[in-house]
């Protein structure tokens, strides 16, 4: 009985697994288009009347001054640019074309184009940060809002949009704690900072960079921050603890306060990372929890693009007690006009050259002021609704299971762990991650150190559907399948990615790495 | 607790109730609060967030955040001269076109399998970094030119275990207060003098100050007073002869008619790489580089991701991966160099855009034309009675100190008069460097015309005169 096309994609009333192939266009390296005098873009000539008045500029250089050899760059017209690097961008697994539930911690959600739009506007790409404030009174307004918003879902008093990145907020966070405590002439003394391994490496990292020595706690039994870690760490030398809360495996810490407590009662403070504070937007705040400090992402809880890795932007919060500690300057408003705030003196200085990326704090603006109190706790519950249905599927798959307080619902991601998968047939997390990108999907083990063994972190944020959800497991379920029945399957993929498996022996060899095409010509001596 | 469901989110496609309502079941959970039980009740926010009401609609939203925006103006409607760390290049269409493109531009830290695309795209920038600086190693793009040179001088305090940097008194306020922050763990940072007629580093003080503990000299090329140092050679070598090595912070735009650092001994080259096809978005479109030699010693110094080439198992196919991982934080956590994270990799990707765009011969002419727009304004500003311009006896590049001490009138009341005229004038150096009393630095770039710089000098004009 011949049926339908539509009907041939269902077998026993679900949809076939999808077909996937990504572009492969086996593109050249831009060099290899190099084609001499051509041209990709001209720039304005000097006029006459300027020439006339200068003469030969570059003979004003002192011959060491004066470039010699014209840089090596590749000569190629504008048509071979635009399909080169549209080429690449198809070879490109953006959020906007996946189910992007596989890069767990990393909060991928859907980046509305209303604020790409927004963005692009002359009002934001063509303002000079040094303009005078007459002349900058919207965009200042519109950061003041936002760290009025800010400061209500986090309860702290005042917030610094500076921080370049996520990473960049803890560290702003990590030297104005710094600043505190030399300011109380207890820096000498205080020279330790707790965290935990759950917690992003940035914490431990950015503390050591700000010269404090790191204290690393594990997790109890059931996968909570130990309590009797904490204390038997916590001291007179403790200058502070850095936390996430819900941990990296989706796990909330119940004890928290207490947590807060402790080290405060030694006299540190206690710094909350909110990186990712999905599933937890209107239900818990930071500052309620006693929190001295906190920093959010705003590419990923306020949906900015990730941007192959930025730009990104932070915001670090503090309480009225260290505000006077925030980089410099701080958006101020005097009941008449917004300026900056440049004359503060107990500053930890400037973080960034300017303040902040703005073109993320437009978008994360425009993000809450489209969702409003009620939409940003609608996303924190279906956040969580997704991640507990997805961890609902997930176990349902043989060789995986979900370590850490057993029983226990999660918040907004897990990490899981294909320990017994791999028992059963030697295919690695990573390998199941590698043939994941066969079916258009990212896939996301652990930072290190791989504390949960195989593991696997998947976040669904409130973007994706149900089926969506039910497509990512059941590609999982696939491929833990044919580990079982094809493990070289498994093991020799991608098979229908861009490029085939990678040789990364090369990346740690100093004798063979190339990070520039020239370094590779020159190693591989390969003629140009 | 009471909580309206009866808005559908298009951001959120569970929010339909009979969605929600089919996925609560499949958890087994009654309501969305049983996912929360592991927080405690005290510490549950029971009210709903005090915050502005939402704008639902598109239209809406788009509307209100015009209304906000509109309120600024702009180097558009007006004729700006402001530089000093934040440049209004022409950015090229082909630039904004690329860096819109979704499927970069929602991207993250996918494998260099799904994402092979920006792996390619980002070893690319770094490989044409590479040739403008001539130099082997570029890193993938850390937040700015500020972190770059912060991160470059401890870098250079690792590699020499000497901790003590010399840094010329001119160099931008902001970046020293960066520096000096971000040094503060390990390295001393002391201010060399530089020469009162030239702007360039004194030799002698230099000389003076530099010892067996000096592991980094560092200066700007084109100064933060926009000045060519000529003396890059003799100041490496000053360094060298000591066991110190050479930090430059260069402008990649300046690199098509300026000699690269690396050919006059600097080790380690940094700086911002905005002016290459970024807008200037109110000083939020920045994005550092950090290049060496590949020499493995520096290279295991790096904190930020290096891409490599490598090969895959099928013939004449190229692959990519990260070269010396296990040096980052992402690795070792607090054991790694400094920290790594989400830092500003699209804006990489968009600078290599720009290079492949213009090539040896649009860095060569665009270079030549700043150059030549710049020096034209000096000379224009420079005729007009009362006015020094440029302050200093060099070469410049972009940005130079004009001086009004003989006018009779402030940099602020200038700057006030030209904003009444649709000028955005050069940036106060009168709170910075008091000893430059009432002087202005001006920016030009290839995007002035000779009418432009024209019209400013006889506003100038006008302005002293009335």
């Amino acid at each position: 009985m011949n049926s339908t096309i539509t009907q041939q994609r269902y077998t026993n009333g679900k949809p076939n697994l999808r077909r996937f192939h990504q572009a492969r266009w086996d593109e050249e390296i831009i060099y290899e288009l190099n084609r001499p005098g051509q041209r990709g873009l001209l720039v304005p000539e000097v006029e006459e009347g300027i020439e006339a008045e200068v003469g030969d500029i570059l003979a004003t250089l002192p011959p060491a001054m004066r470039r010699e050899e014209p840089p090596a760059l590749p000569e190629i017209a504008q048509p071979q640019v635009v399909r080169h690097y549209f080429r690449l961008s198809q070879e490109n697994l953006g959020a906007d074309l996946n189910i992007d539930v596989g890069q767990g911690t990393c909060t991928m959600k859907h980046s509305p184009k209303i604020n790409e739009r927004l963005i692009r506007s002359p009002q934001v790409t063509a303002v000079h940060p040094l303009q005078d404030e007459s002349t900058t009174q919207g965009i200042l307004e519109l950061m003041y809002r936002f760290e009025q918003i800010l400061k209500e879902i986090s309860g702290m008093d005042r917030f610094s949009l500076q921080p370049a990145a996520g990473s960049a907020a803890i560290y702003t966070n990590v030297a104005i704690i710094r600043a505190y405590h030399a300011a109380r002439g207890e820096l000498d003394q205080r020279d330790e900072v707790i965290t935990t391994i759950f917690s992003h490496p940035s914490n431990a990292a950015c503390a050591k960079t700000a010269g404090f020595k790191v204290i690393t706690l594990y997790p109890d039994e059931n996968g909570y921050p130990d309590l009797e870690a904490l204390k038997a760490a916590v001291s007179q030398r403790t200058a502070a603890l850095l936390i996430t809360n819900p941990e990296d495996i989706g796990v909330f810490n119940p004890h928290i306060e207490e947590f807060v407590r402790i080290v405060h009662e030694a006299g540190g403070l206690c710094s909350y990372d909110q990186a990712n504070a999905n599933g937890i937007l209107g239900i818990t705040r930071a500052r309620d929890a006693g929190f001295d400090l906190c920093h959010f992402n705003l590419h990923k809880t306020f949906s900015t693009p990730h941007g192959c890795g930025g730009p990104a932007a932070g915001a670090s919060g503090v309480s009225a007690e260290l505000a006077r500690f925030l980089p410099t300057p701080t958006v101020e408003f005097d009941g008449e006009r917004y300026y900056l705030d440049h004359d503060r003196p107990d500053s930890i200085g400037k973080m960034s050259p300017f303040y902040g990326v703005t073109p993320n704090i437009v978008r994360a603006y425009a993000w809450v002021m489209a969702l409003g109190a009620d939409g940003l706790r609608e996303v924190a519950e279906t956040a969580v609704l997704n991640n507990n249905y997805l961890l609902h599927k997930m176990l349902q798959i043989p060789g995986i299971s979900a370590p850490y307080a057993p029983g226990k619902r999660r918040i907004e991601q897990v990490r899981y762990s294909w320990q017994e998968l791999y028992e059963e047939t030697g295919v690695h997390s990573e390998e199941l991650g590698i043939r994941a990108a066969d079916f258009g999907l990212h896939y996301w083990t652990s930072h290190h150190p791989f504390v949960v063994p195989e593991p696997n972190t998947l976040e669904p944020t409130e973007s994706y559907t149900k089926e969506d959800l039910d497509e990512y497991a059941a590609v999982l379920a696939h491929i833990a399948e044919e580990a079982r029945s094809n493990p070289e399957r498994v093991k020799t993929a991608p098979h229908n990615s861009t490029v085939h498996s990678i040789d990364h022996e090369p990346l740690d060899d100093p004798a063979q790495w190339a990070v520039t095409w020239r370094a590779y010509l020159r190693k591989h001596r390969i003629e140009s | 607790m009471t909580h309206d469901k009866t808005i559908v989110y298009p951001y959120i496609p569970n929010s339909a109730p009979q969605t929600k309502a089919e996925m609560l079941r499949a958890t087994g959970a009654k309501g969305t609060d049983d996912f929360y039980e592991d927080v405690p009740e005290k510490l549950r926010l029971r009210r709903k967030l005090n915050l502005p009401n939402p704008l639902l609609s598109e239209a809406a939203l788009e509307r209100h955040v015009r209304e906000l925006l509109d309120k600024n103006e702009t180097a558009v409607t007006h004729l700006n001269f402001l530089g000093a760390g934040c440049y209004q290049h022409h950015v090229p269409a082909v630039c904004d076109e690329v860096n819109q493109r979704g499927e970069f531009l929602t991207a993250y830290a996918g494998e260099p399998y799904d994402d092979h695309g920006r792996f390619q795209a980002l070893f690319e920038y770094c490989s044409m970094m590479g040739d403008l600086l001539n130099m082997d190693v570029v890193n993938v793009p850390i937040y700015d030119g500020f972190q770059a040179a912060a991160t470059a001088v401890r870098m250079a305090s690792r590699l020499t275990g000497r901790y003590e940097a010399l840094l010329p008194r001119t160099i931008m306020p902001g970046k020293l207060s960066k520096i000096r922050d971000y040094c503060k763990t390990d390295t001393t940072i002391r201010l060399v003098d530089t020469d009162t007629k030239t702007g360039q580093m004194d030799l002698e003080s230099l000389q003076e100050l530099i010892s067996e503990e000096t592991g980094t000299v560092y200066f700007d090329n084109p100064s933060y007073f926009g000045i060519i140092e000529t003396q890059g050679q003799a100041i490496s070598d000053i360094a060298h002869e000591h066991g110190a090595l050479c930090v430059v912070g260069a402008d990649p735009i300046s690199l098509g008619v300026l000699t690269p650092p690396a050919d006059y001994g600097a080790d380690i080259v940094c700086g911002d790489i905005q002016p290459l096809g970024i807008p200037m978005n109110y000083g939020g479109g920045l994005a550092g580089f950090i290049a060496s030699h590949d020499d493995e010693r520096v290279v295991m110094e790096y904190p930020s991701r290096l891409f490599g080439i490598a090969p895959t198992r099928v013939p004449g196919e190229y692959g990519f991966g990260d070269v010396a991982y296990e040096r980052t934080s992402f690795a070792i956590r607090e054991e790694g160099k400094e920290w790594v994270g989400t830092a500003a990799a699209l804006w990489g990707i968009t600078a290599g855009v720009y290079l492949a765009l213009m090539g040896p011969q649009g860095m060569a002419d665009i270079g030549q034309s700043i150059m030549a727009r710049a020096r034209y304004a000096a000379m224009q500003l420079n005729k007009i009675p009362g006015v020094q311009a440029p302050l200093f006896e060099a070469p410049h590049f972009k940005e130079f100190v004009v001086n009004f001490d003989q006018a009779g009138i402030s940099v602020a009341e200038i700057n006030e008069a030209l904003l009444a005229r649709g000028i955005f004038g050069g940036k106060d150096l009168s709170h910075e460097f008091p000893h430059l009393a009432q002087s202005a630095l001006y920016c030009v770039t290839e995007i002035h015309t000779q009418a432009d710089i024209d019209h400013l000098a006889r506003t100038i004009q006008e302005v002293l005169e009335r």
